[in-house]
This record gives C-alpha cells, sequence and structure tokens, in this order.
C-alpha cells in the first residue's frame, strides 16, 4: 500500500529534474528490503503522473537484490527472506551491502534543439 | 524533438528527510527529545500511552502527544483526560487520506505543539506497518506495538518495520492464556530480523510491564535535556 506514496516521491524528484520538459522514461532502483510490489507501482506511478510532466511515460523499474556481508567471516550474500543472520557467526558484525535504495537513477525528456525550434 | 537522458541518482524520499532534518533541528532547539510510535491498527497504542504516560510528569518528564489519525480526534480526546498538550493531526486531507504522517504533515503541526513546555513529543503515527516505515518525521527514536494477537510470523512479513526501529513492545499480554501465541517464537523472529532489538512484554490492560516502558521513556526524556 506504500506505492502510492512512494510513486508521489518518484514523480515528484522526476518532475523537479525534469525542468519543464515532458517527461518519457524514469528509470528508478529499488532496493529488495524496500518491499516494493511493481506492478502496484506502476499502477500508482501512471495515475499520479497524469497531472504532470510525467502524464505518459514509462516507469523502469530495478529491483537491487539484497546482499548482506559478515565481518566476523568477510562473506557476503544474498538474501531471498529477511534473516540478517550469519549462518556461521550469527547476527554481530552483519551489515546490509545493497537491497535499501529507492532512489531515481535517471529520466528521459523531449527536448525541442534550437534548429526544430526555428524552423 | 530530441530525446536526452538526464542523470538524476536522487533518493526519492529527499523532500521528506530534508523536511524531517528541518523538524529535528526544531526540536533540538527547542530542546525535546521525539518518539515516532508505531504500529498496526488496533495494537494498543493509545491505551498504552494512557498508561505510560501518566505518572511520566512526576518523573520530571513534561510530556506532549502528536496524534496521527487520517479521521477523527478519538485518541486525542482520550489523551487530553491525562492534561498533557495533545495535537491532532487528520491526514485525510492529502490523497484519499494518507495512510501515514510525514515530515511535512508533522511540520504544519508544530505551531500548535508548546515546544519550549514539554521535553518528550511522542508521535502516535497512523496505524499501518508498511508506508510509516518509509517516512521519518525527525524523531530521535521509534517505537513499534506488536500485539500477540496478530501472530508470531509479523516480524517476517514486515521486516521494514521491525528494522526500522528502536525498541519493539509486545502488547495485550494478558490474553496470552487464552491464545496459542509462542513468544519465543516472536522473539526468534525478531532476532532474524533486527537482531538484538530491545524489547519489552507489556499490558496496555492490565499495566504489566508499563512500568518499564514508561522508565524507558523517562531516560529518553531526561536524556536529551541534559544535552540541551
Amino acid at each position: 500500500m506504500h506505492e502510492l506514496s512512494l510513486s508521489s516521491a518518484i514523480v515528484n524528484t522526476a518532475v523537479k529534474h525534469a525542468q519543464g520538459r515532458q517527461v518519457s522514461v524514469v528509470s528508478v532502483r529499488a532496493g529488495r528490503l524496500r518491499q516494493v510490489v511493481p506492478d502496484t507501482l506502476r499502477f500508482y506511478f501512471d495515475i499520479v503522473a497524469r497531472d504532470s510532466v510525467c502524464a505518459g511515460a514509462r516507469l523502469e523499474l530495478e529491483v537491487v537484490p539484497a546482499r548482506l556481508h559478515c565481518s566476523g567471516c568477510e562473506r557476503s550474500w544474498e538474501i531471498e527472506v529477511p534473516a540478517f543472520v550469519c549462518p556461521r557467526c550469527g547476527p554481530d558484525g552483519v551489515t546490509v551491502q545493497s537491497g535499501e535504495e529507492f532512489e531515481v537513477e535517471s529520466i528521459e525528456v523531449d527536448e525541442i534543439i534550437a534548429e526544430e525550434a526555428l524552423r | 524533438m530530441h530525446r536526452t537522458k538526464v542523470k538524476v541518482v536522487e533518493e526519492a524520499l529527499d523532500a521528506n528527510n530534508t523536511i524531517a532534518r528541518a523538524n529535528r533541528d526544531d526540536f533540538d532547539r527547542a530542546g525535546v527529545t521525539v518518539v515516532n510510535l508505531m504500529s498496526a491498527p488496533g495494537a494498543g497504542k493509545t491505551r498504552l500511552l494512557e498508561r505510560a504516560l501518566d505518572g511520566l510528569a512526576e518523573q520530571g518528564v513534561r510530556v506532549g502527544v502528536l496524534e496521527g489519525d487520517v479521521q477523527g480526534s478519538f485518541d486525542a480526546d482520550r489523551l487530553a483526560l491525562l492534561h498533557v498538550p495533545v495535537v491532532q493531526l487528520n491526514t485525510d486531507g492529502g490523497f484519499g487520506g494518507e495512510c501515514h504522517l510525514d515530515a511535512n504533515m508533522v511540520r504544519s503541526a508544530l505551531p500548535a505543539l508548546p515546544l519550549d513546555e514539554i521535553d518528550l513529543l511522542i508521535i502516535e503515527n497512523v496505524g499501518n506497518l508498511v508506508c510509516p516505515a518509509e517516512f521519518r518525521v525527525g524523531e530521535d527514536a521509534r517505537i513499534m506495538v506488536c500485539s500477540v494477537t496478530e501472530g508470531e510470523d509479523k516480524p517476517l512479513k514486515y521486516p521494514l518495520m521491525f528494522r526500522a526501529c528502536e525498541l519493539v513492545l509486545v502488547n495485550k499480554i494478558d490474553l496470552l492464556p487464552h491464545l496459542d501465541f509462542d513468544v519465543a517464537r516472536l522473539e526468534a523472529n525478531l532476532d532474524q530480523v533486527h537482531p538484538g532489538v530491545a524489547r519489552m512484554l507489556t499490558s496496555a490492560r492490565t499495566g504489566e510491564g508499563v512500568e518499564a516502558f514508561r522508565a524507558w521513556l523517562a531516560t529518553l526524556g531526561t536524556r536529551e535535556r541534559a544535552v540541551a
């Protein structure tokens, strides 16, 4: 259900960087640990984008795997379930390497280049 | 027409985090410690506060409450009986009623709060186990209430929330004799998701464990003041 608020955050970030230009693609990286449901995010994105320069834009979503690191045994591994414990050393020294990101990576905007504008 | 790719690389919740930092600056200036209290609807947040806040004044901690709800002032009315300043924040002005408080909503309520007259501000978030975890509001600590009627697997289902808090209150333990709930299993799940996170067993109904929670709040409420 948080996909609605997350969609608004994405659209607002994209609009800020578009500086008035029409946006055709918004690329987002979302870590697995953010519990984002891609289809739901797309659904809300389309609705939230409607009244902005992002209207009709495509949302490209890259899901970043959740990787942990253990400073005890210096191992890194990917998790599919929320278990933040090293199978060998236990919970101490376990840190999240990736999977917590939620960022707008880039946007594609339509620009009217000078010569076209002059035509 | 020419299509250009613009590199952005910006945390999508940056706007919220910026406002959260501004709130935090205001709280720091006033010497107020802030707690963000979160849970699923009906876990017992308000009842726990009714119990725990009563008696904090005697321990030298002046409390204020910011009550977040989609609609109504039922909880704020209950807490006002404790004679502490309570400000109601309804989220229904947003997109069909926001399911969480964000930094901007909290900011809008700041003028109504007597920050100079309180040491500890409790922000009771909208009951929800997902969205509130995403939105920092400028708090020092996050507490999450999880009641025994919700099942032992909650930490595994909502890791984002259970990882975002500093204290977990396991509430409604007076119901344990009537349930198949296994406290040890809940704690094991908690330690999978957020190893070693502080936890307390409470019953807002009987008052069991509330003293420990009150002491935790008192420590937090006086700590910051010593610094300020």
